[in-house]
C-alpha cells in the first residue's frame, strides 16, 4: 500500500494510487446479472480528470464545497475523487434521506456544487421548499434521453447538467490541502432543528486508513463488496480510501436484494464485506434456512465438520483449515472471503459466533462518526464476540467517571477525531473536551482491553441498520397533535439498561384537561408515524398526567422530565404500542 | 392491461404467500413492515416476488419511503 504518512492529503494519495496501479481493476459495477463497468485504476483517472476540469470551469475551487446524493455506484466515486484532486470538501449526503431532509442539509452545509441521481434530483424538484435551494450547479447522473432538467433555479442556466456530459479536455489543476483542511462534512443524523456535520480533516482520513489496515490489509486482488452506502463513514474508508490506496478493487451492486448480494460472493470472488447487524442476520436467516433443507444425514455431518471447526478454530481463525472442512459453504461465499466486518449497531454474540463456527470471522466493530470511523474492532486474538472489540492503533480509549462495575462514559482522543461539528460551536465544546471525544456511549474496559458496550447516556437509539436516529428530530412530525404537551423519548434513555436491545422511541403525551385518550387520537398518531421513514417511527406511547418542566423560555427539560418519568411509571406497565 | 385495483390484489396475494399469512389479514393501508413484523432486507425479497410475476424491473429506491401495499401497487403499476 501507499506509505500514507507521507501524503497531507486524500487528494494527494489517491492520485498517486492512480498512477501506481493503472493496469489493476479499482471497480466494478453490476446490476442484477449485469455488469455495468469495470474500471482499471487508469481508466478511472480518464474518467475523473476530465469531470475536474469541467467542475474548475464552472468555477469549482478550493475548498468548494460539493454534495453527493447517489446510490453506491462508480460516480459517486468518480466524483468523490474530482472533488480531491481540485482541492474541495465533499459533503456526501446518506440517499435514503427524505427529500425534504436532503434539502435541509444542502442547506446547511452550504454546498455550493451538487451531484445527484436523476430519480433523487425528480424527488428534491417535487419537494416543498425546492425553490429555495441554493447551488450553483447541479450535476445530475443517468438522466433519461429527453429528460426535463429544468427547475434548478439557482443556477446560472436555471437548469441541471448532464453528470456525463461534463467533461472538460484540459488537464485539471490539482489544488494540494494540509492535512488540517476539511476533507468532507459528514452529517451523523440529525435532521430536523439541529443537523449534525461533522468536520473531517485529511490527516482524519488519512489515519483512520493507516489503522484499519494495519489490522485487515488490502492488497492488489482484494475486492471489497460495498453494500453500506458510500455517504456513510465506514464504507467511506473501506469502500473507497482504503482499496484505493493499496491497489485493491470495490464492487458496487445497483441492487441490494440479499439474492443478487449472496450471488455476487461467488460471481466477484469477494474478500470482504462491511454490514449493519440487520444484513447479517438476514444472511444468517438464509443460510440457516439452506441447512435445515439439507437431507438428514448430510445435516448429520454439516454439524459434526461445524463443531469440529468449532474446536480447531477456538484460539484464532484457521482460515484454510476452515475452507477445507466447510468447503461448500466457504464456496457460497465465493472461496475468497477472508473476513466481514460488522458495526453501526448492536449485534447479537450468538450471530458473530454462528459465522465464527463456519469458519467466517465477522469483525465486530465500534465507532461513529465522529471518530472517524471505527474505534475498536475485534482482532480474532482471541475472538470475542462478547465485545466489540480492542481500540484500534493509534485510539486511546479511556471510561469517563467509571461505576463500580467499572462502566461509565467511553471517551475517545485520536487523529481521527473530527475537527468539528459545523458552525456549532457550543456543541463541538460540550462534544470535544481537551482533546477527548465524549461519545455518549456507556462502555467498560474488560482487563485485556476488550471494549463492551452497555448502551447510552445520549437520548438517542441506533436501529438494527445502523441509523443513529435522535427523538428530537421526530417530533415535528407529531406536530400540532390534538394533546396539550409531548415529547419523544427513547425508551432506554427513560428506563436505562444493561444492555443494547430493545430499543425503541416512545412518546409522552399529556392530555388536555379533563380530556380523554380517544380512538380518533389513536388514529391520527398512527396516520402522523406512518409518514416517516420505517426506521424511525415511534414504537409505543405513555400517557402522562403531570405538566412537562419547562425552562424560562418554555423548552421542556427533558432530562427533568425523563427524571420524573423514570421514577412514577414503569416501562413494562406504561408504554402502550402503536 | 390490468387496472391498479387487479394489481393491488395480485401484490397482497403475493404478499400473503411469501409472508405465509392469511391474504383475508391483509388489506391495501397495511403498513407491511408493522403488519408483517419484516425489516428492509425482507421487504426487498418481496420485491423480486413482484417483478418475476409482473415481469418487470423494479429498483430498489422505487420501495423507498413506502410501507404500505397500495402506494407499492401503484408504483408498480406505472411501470406496466
Amino acid at each position: 500500500m501507499l506509505d500514507l504518512r507521507q501524503y497531507a492529503s486524500l487528494g494527494g494519495a489517491l492520485r498517486d494510487a492512480l498512477e501506481r496501479w493503472p493496469n489493476e481493476t479499482c471497480l466494478i459495477e453490476a446490476d442484477r446479472e449485469r455488469e455495468n463497468c469495470r474500471l482499471t485504476y487508469r481508466q478511472f483517472r480518464e474518467a475523473a480528470l476530465p469531470l475536474a476540469r469541467a467542475l474548475q470551469e464552472m468555477g469549482f475551487a478550493q475548498g468548494s464545497r460539493v454534495a453527493i446524493i447517489m446510490t453506491n455506484q462508480s460516480k459517486w466515486l468518480i466524483s468523490a475523487y474530482a472533488v480531491f484532486y481540485g482541492g474541495g470538501v465533499l459533503v456526501p449526503l446518506d440517499y435514503k434521506l427524505t427529500p425534504r431532509e436532503h434539502l435541509q442539509l444542502l442547506a446547511h452545509s452550504e454546498a455550493r456544487f451538487l451531484m445527484v441521481e436523476y430519480h433523487l434530483w425528480r424527488a428534491l424538484t417535487q419537494t416543498v421548499g425546492f425553490q429555495h435551494l441554493r447551488v450553483e450547479e447541479v450535476l445530475v447522473t443517468e438522466a433519461p434521453p429527453g429528460a426535463d432538467l429544468t427547475g434548478a433555479h439557482s443556477t446560472s442556466s436555471g437548469q441541471a447538467r448532464r453528470w456525463e456530459e461534463c467533461r472538460a479536455s484540459r488537464e485539471p489543476d490539482f489544488v494540494p490541502r494540509d492535512r488540517t483542511d476539511p476533507a468532507a462534512i459528514v452529517y451523523s443524523s440529525g435532521t430536523g432543528g439541529q443537523p449534525k456535520g461533522c468536520v473531517l480533516t485529511h490527516e482524519n482520513y488519512l489515519e483512520q486508513c493507516m489503522a484499519l489496515t494495519s489490522l485487515y490489509p488490502f492488497w492488489p486482488g482484494v475486492r471489497y463488496l460495498s453494500i453500506l452506502p458510500t455517504n456513510h463513514a465506514i464504507d467511506f474508508m473501506v469502500g473507497f480510501i482504503g482499496p484505493f490506496t493499496c491497489g485493491a478493487a470495490v464492487v458496487h451492486l445497483r441492487t441490494l436484494r440479499p439474492e443478487y448480494v449472496r450471488d455476487a460472493f461467488s460471481r466477484y470472488k469477494i474478500t470482504y464485506m462491511s454490514l449493519v447487524p440487520m444484513v447479517l442476520k438476514n444472511l444468517e436467516r438464509g443460510l440457516r434456512a439452506r441447512f435445515a433443507e439439507l437431507p438428514w444425514h448430510r445435516r448429520f455431518i454439516l454439524n459434526r465438520l461445524i463443531a469440529l471447526n468449532r474446536r480447531l478454530t477456538r484460539k484464532r481463525p484457521r482460515l484454510a483449515l476452515s475452507r477445507l472442512l466447510l468447503r461448500g459453504v466457504h464456496q457460497a461465499f465465493g472461496g475468497e472471503l477472508r473476513a466481514l466486518f460488522v458495526g453501526g449497531a448492536f449485534t447479537e454474540p450468538a450471530t458473530l459466533q454462528f459465522f465464527y463456527d463456519l469458519g467466517i470471522p465477522v469483525s465486530n466493530g465500534y465507532g461513529l462518526t465522529e471518530a472517524g470511523t471505527a474505534v475498536t474492532l475485534d482482532d480474532f486474538n482471541p475472538f470475542r464476540p462478547d465485545t466489540v472489540g480492542k481500540p484500534l492503533p493509534g485510539m486511546e480509549v479511556r471510561i469517563i467517571a467509571p461505576d463500580a462495575d467499572g462502566i461509565g462514559e467511553v471517551a475517545v482522543r485520536s487523529k481521527t477525531v473530527m475537527s468539528h461539528y459545523l458552525d456549532q460551536p457550543e456543541l463541538t465544546a460540550e462534544t470535544i473536551v481537551d482533546g477527548w471525544l465524549q461519545t455518549g456511549d456507556l462502555g467498560r474496559l474488560d482487563p485485556t482491553g476488550h471494549l463492551q458496550l452497555f448502551g447510552r447516556k445520549k437520548n438517542m437509539i441506533v436501529t438494527a441498520g445502523g441509523k443513529n436516529i435522535y427523538p428530537e428530530d421526530i417530533e415535528t412530525v407529531f406536530e400540532g397533535l390534538a394533546v396539550k404537551e409531548f415529547c419523544v423519548f427513547a425508551a432506554n434513555y427513560l428506563w436505562p439498561q444493561r444492555g443494547r436491545v430493545r430499543e425503541q422511541l416512545v412518546l409522552v403525551l399529556r392530555l388536555e384537561a379533563g380530556k380523554k385518550f380517544t380512538d380518533a387520537l389513536r388514529a391520527d398518531l398512527v396516520a402522523r408515524n406512518r409518514r416517516l421513514l420505517d426506521f424511525k417511527r415511534v414504537g409505543g406511547y405513555v400517557i402522562w398526567e403531570r405538566d412537562f418542566p419547562r425552562t424560562a423560555s418554555l423548552k421542556i427539560k427533558r432530562n427533568l422530565l425523563a427524571e420524573e418519568i423514570r421514577d412514577r411509571l414503569d416501562r413494562a406497565d406504561a408504554v402502550v404500542p402503536l | 392491461m390490468r387496472t391498479t385495483e387487479q394489481t393491488l390484489e395480485e401484490v397482497l396475494k403475493l404478499a400473503a404467500t411469501h409472508f405465509k399469512v392469511a391474504r383475508e389479514q391483509l388489506t391495501p393501508g397495511d403498513d407491511f413492515f408493522q403488519k408483517l413484523g419484516i425489516d428492509s432486507m425482507q421487504a426487498l425479497e418481496l420485491l423480486t416476488r413482484l417483478e418475476n410475476h409482473f415481469g418487470i424491473e423494479l429498483p430498489d429506491y422505487e420501495m423507498q419511503g413506502v410501507s404500505d401495499f397500495r402506494t407499492l401497487a401503484e408504483r408498480i403499476q406505472s411501470r406496466l
